[in-house]
């Protein structure tokens, strides 16, 4: 057996992470790997297309209602889904107590004691929006992921955030082993999509790895709580993901030390691409009276 | 074996049994990879120099031996200060255990402390249900008439919110809703053990002042001609409160004691075990708010608290744990000012004999320097004293006090031409003080018993003053406040000296030119 490979999927709220990285992933089973999907975002979203389920019990919930995490059992909270793929997902507190960062780092030493990394290919970890706190940073510390894929658009957030997640991949690249694989355009149609896309990549010291083009049929096979890879394999999106998948499955080793960039040189790509307008100084802290006069 | 059970030996002497001296060389030679003993010795020589000191000042990241501890055990201290109250620790358990050997070490007597017990759930999830299920516990465990709730590192990183636990507690019928349980958030990692006494004790005088946290009315203050006294975190606290009992009695000067933990940490041995003892009633704090003035006597140890206070109205005086003649008498003198109450025959008495004693013996202490570290309040007050006593307090050195102290400290050494050559080190640790002892020789070492390596070290005779002292008993059972306070710690520096004076002059024949009977 090859060496376990572990990567994460990182991006923005809302960019498609989830959906990505379960198509992918999908994808990836239909080669032949045999895949554990880790979730660690205490919205518990990252299972349910390879499960076709609402939202998976989670460990941390499951370890509440047990009493605490040493009363759980592996089985309790690892569910087989769609080409024999592996899901657990971590959860975390309600919103507003308690600490979800502590949830994940919790969750994935329970799932390492326990033996769910045993015999799987693939590891991949689905982390929330932003990199807050040590807690979220967990899959990338030594010895668990090696690569992150960050998943983003053409949307000046989207970039922030893969700037800032950059940011903290080399905090832990210098002294470990963790790499950036690549960025994964999610298409939001914005203007000069691909090409901001690419630059981002260039100034980040990493590639584009792949330009996933926006196709209704995610959100159709989203409706039956699907992958695309599952419910029109034949589909053209399905041969988008494969090729994600295939390229993701090749970079293996890769991996680039990232070089983020400074908000400075971020908002003058943008102004480059014509994102965003060059800001007018002089306005700054003017009331709309003073303006006037 | 050299044990056995017709005499047993203590570990004073055991180990330098034959069997142990030679594990101990098989242990040196093969386990332990020390470098050269010449190399040893020529980097402890190093560590001396003066070179090494200003490498030592110049430390920016790391903090060595601090003489400090965390604000939730200065908020135990102040929550058995109050009658029949269980202190509560919201968070791990280990850390409570530390609260209640310290204070059991320094007094000899069982500390009742509980905690919520949080574990890794209660980090992920927060730890209202072990609010919920502690008080639960508490109060039908130890039937105490109050709960006083504070926090350890752990519920404060993940932001619990103690004031809505608390009453979310009380609404799944946890504890009865009129049950009292005054809180203070605690962050061990902020400030010292006296921020946390000030924050409990705040919260605890806050709580019933100000309407019970939304669940009462907010009293009304009608002034009377009573004052309140609060003595801040003190290791002597078992002599101390009396003595300022008896001090203000003989005034006739009707006060209050906010905090007075003087009886439950020295319980008698009678038969009967008392989980609860003494303490400030809660009628009396609620009375406390119609008090004429309150006095701090530590300052520091009570900021927030007198604050608080000072907003009710009251009339306030914040002292730095005043000593010796000069700060006794402006202690009393305040006390006299604010309830227009002469001092008494008897204490000028006493107040005469301190005098009379300093003067018996001030040959031996003029001029002897000292180095000092503690609280910075306890520093204030020592270092007033000595200068009085004609001696030199050369190093004053705190953890816990910052510039604003040291501006004070130096006030105080500018104003004595006692004081010349003598400075104060704000935020500094024992390893500073290390170097200090080494470059700037003193005579003798004032702290609490973690002294004693520093004694051990640079050979300089340490006077036990401050907390925690774990190493002689019932120090806290005297008072080194007031007159006969002063009595008693000018006695603890004498005797100190004279037995490094009989030290250094016991060799038969050599040395004992003056190893006289007469001191």
């Amino acid at each position: 057996m090859a060496a376990l490979r572990q990567i994460a999927f990182y991006g923005k709220g809302g960019i498609g992470k989830s959906t990505t990285s379960q198509n992918t992933l999908a994808a990836l089973a239909e080669m032949g790997q045999k895949i554990l999907i880790v979730g660690c975002d205490p919205k518990a979203d990252s299972t349910r297309l390879i499960l076709h389920a609402k939202a998976q019990d989670t460990v941390l919930s499951l370890a509440a209602e047990a009493g605490s995490v040493e009363d759980l059992e592996i089985e309790d909270v690892l569910k087989v889904g769609y080409r024999d793929i592996r899901c657990v997902e971590s959860g975390g507190p309600e919103p507003g107590v308690g600490c979800a960062g502590r949830g994940v780092i919790t969750s994935i030493n329970f799932l390492e004691e326990n033996g769910a990394y045993d015999g799987v290919d693939y590891v991949s970890y689905d982390v929330l929006g932003d990199v807050v706190c040590g807690g979220f940073a967990m899959p990338i510390r030594e010895n668990k992921a090696q690569e992150i894929y960050i998943v983003m658009s053409g949307e000046m957030m989207a970039m922030y955030a893969a700037n800032n997640i950059s940011k903290g991949i080399l905090k832990y690249a210098n002294s470990g082993g963790v790499r950036l694989g690549g960025l994964v355009c999610n298409e939001r149609q914005t203007d000069k999509e691909l090409e901001l896309a690419e630059a981002l990549a260039g100034k980040l010291g990493t590639k584009l790895i792949h330009f996933v083009p926006r196709d209704n049929i995610v959100q159709h096979a989203e409706l039956r709580r699907m992958t695309v890879i599952e419910y029109a394999p034949d589909s053209k999106q399905a041969g988008e993901y494969r090729q994600l998948a295939e390229k993701v499955h090749n970079n293996a080793g890769n991996g680039t030390i990232p070089t983020p960039i400074t908000m400075d040189e971020l908002e003058d790509l943008l102004m480059d691409f014509g994102i965003m307008k060059k800001e007018d100084e002089s306005v700054i802290g003017k009331t709309a009276a003073e303006l006037a006069a | 074996m050299p044990q056995n059970v017709e005499k047993v030996l203590d570990h004073e002497n055991l180990f330098r049994e034959p069997e142990y001296k030679a594990m101990f060389d098989n242990k040196r030679s093969q386990f332990e990879f020390r470098v050269p003993a010449e190399e040893l010795a020529k980097q402890i020589e190093y560590a001396k120099t003066w070179e090494y000191r200003e490498k030592n000042f110049a430390r920016e990241a790391l903090t060595v031996n601090p003489a400090k501890a965390c604000q939730p055990l200065g908020a135990v201290f102040a929550a058995v200060g109050f009658e029949k109250t269980l202190p509560f620790v919201h968070g791990s358990q280990g850390c409570v255990a530390y609260y209640r050997s310290h204070f059991s070490r320094h007094f000899k007597e069982p500390t009742s402390c509980v905690s919520s017990s949080m574990t890794e759930d209660a980090a992920v999830f927060g730890g209202l249900n072990n609010m919920i299920d502690g008080l639960a516990n508490t109060f039908n465990l130890y039937k105490p008439e109050m709960i006083a709730v504070s926090t350890t590192c752990m519920a404060e990183v993940i932001g619990d919110d103690l004031d809505a636990f608390i009453k979310t507690s009380k609404q799944k019928g946890s504890i009865p809703a009129e049950f009292d349980v005054p809180f203070a958030h605690t962050p061990a990692f902020v400030g010292s053990h006296i921020t946390g006494y000030d924050n409990a004790l705040q919260g605890i005088i806050k709580y019933f002042w100000d309407g019970k946290a939304g669940q009462g009315t907010a009293l009304t203050r009608i002034p009377n001609e009573s004052i309140n006294f609060i003595g801040g975190f003190d290791g002597f606290v078992c002599g101390n409160l009396p003595e300022i009992r008896r001090m203000l009695d003989l005034m006739g000067v009707e006060h209050t004691i906010l905090c007075d933990p003087s009886d439950v940490w020295n319980t008698p041995t009678d038969g009967e075990f008392r989980m609860y003892d003494g303490g400030t009633t809660k009628a009396q704090v609620e009375a406390a708010i119609n008090a004429k003035a309150t006095i701090s006597f530590q300052g520091y140890s009570t900021e927030k608290t007198m604050k608080l206070i000072k907003e009710h109205g009251h009339e306030t005086a914040s002292f730095h744990h005043p000593m010796g003649v000069t700060g006794t008498d402006a202690f009393l003198m305040k006390v006299s000012e604010l309830t227009g109450k002469p001092i008494p025959k008897e204490l000028e008495l006493e107040r005469g004999r301190l005098v009379d004693a300093i003067a018996d013996s001030q040959a031996h202490l003029h001029g002897k320097k000292f180095a000092l570290y503690g609280d910075p309040d306890l520093m204030l007050g020592m270092t007033a004293f000595l200068l009085e006593l004609g001696a030199e307090p050369v190093h004053v050195l705190s953890t816990n006090g910052d510039k604003e102290w040291a501006d004070k400290v130096q006030a105080l050494l500018d104003a004595s031409p006692f004081g010349k050559n003598c400075k104060a080190y704000p935020k500094a640790d024992l390893w500073h003080m290390r170097s200090l002892l080494f470059t700037e020789k003193v005579d003798f070492l004032i702290g609490n018993t973690y002294g004693k390596y520093l004694e051990r070290d640079c050979g300089t005779p340490l006077i036990r003053l401050g907390f925690p002292i774990f190493d002689r008993h019932h120090h806290h059972r005297f008072p080194i406040w007031g007159y006969q306070g002063a009595l008693r710690v000018l006695t603890m520096l004498l005797d100190e000296y004279f037995e490094a004076l009989d030290a250094n002059t016991i060799g038969i024949g050599t040395t004992d030119y003056s190893y006289d009977i007469i001191r």
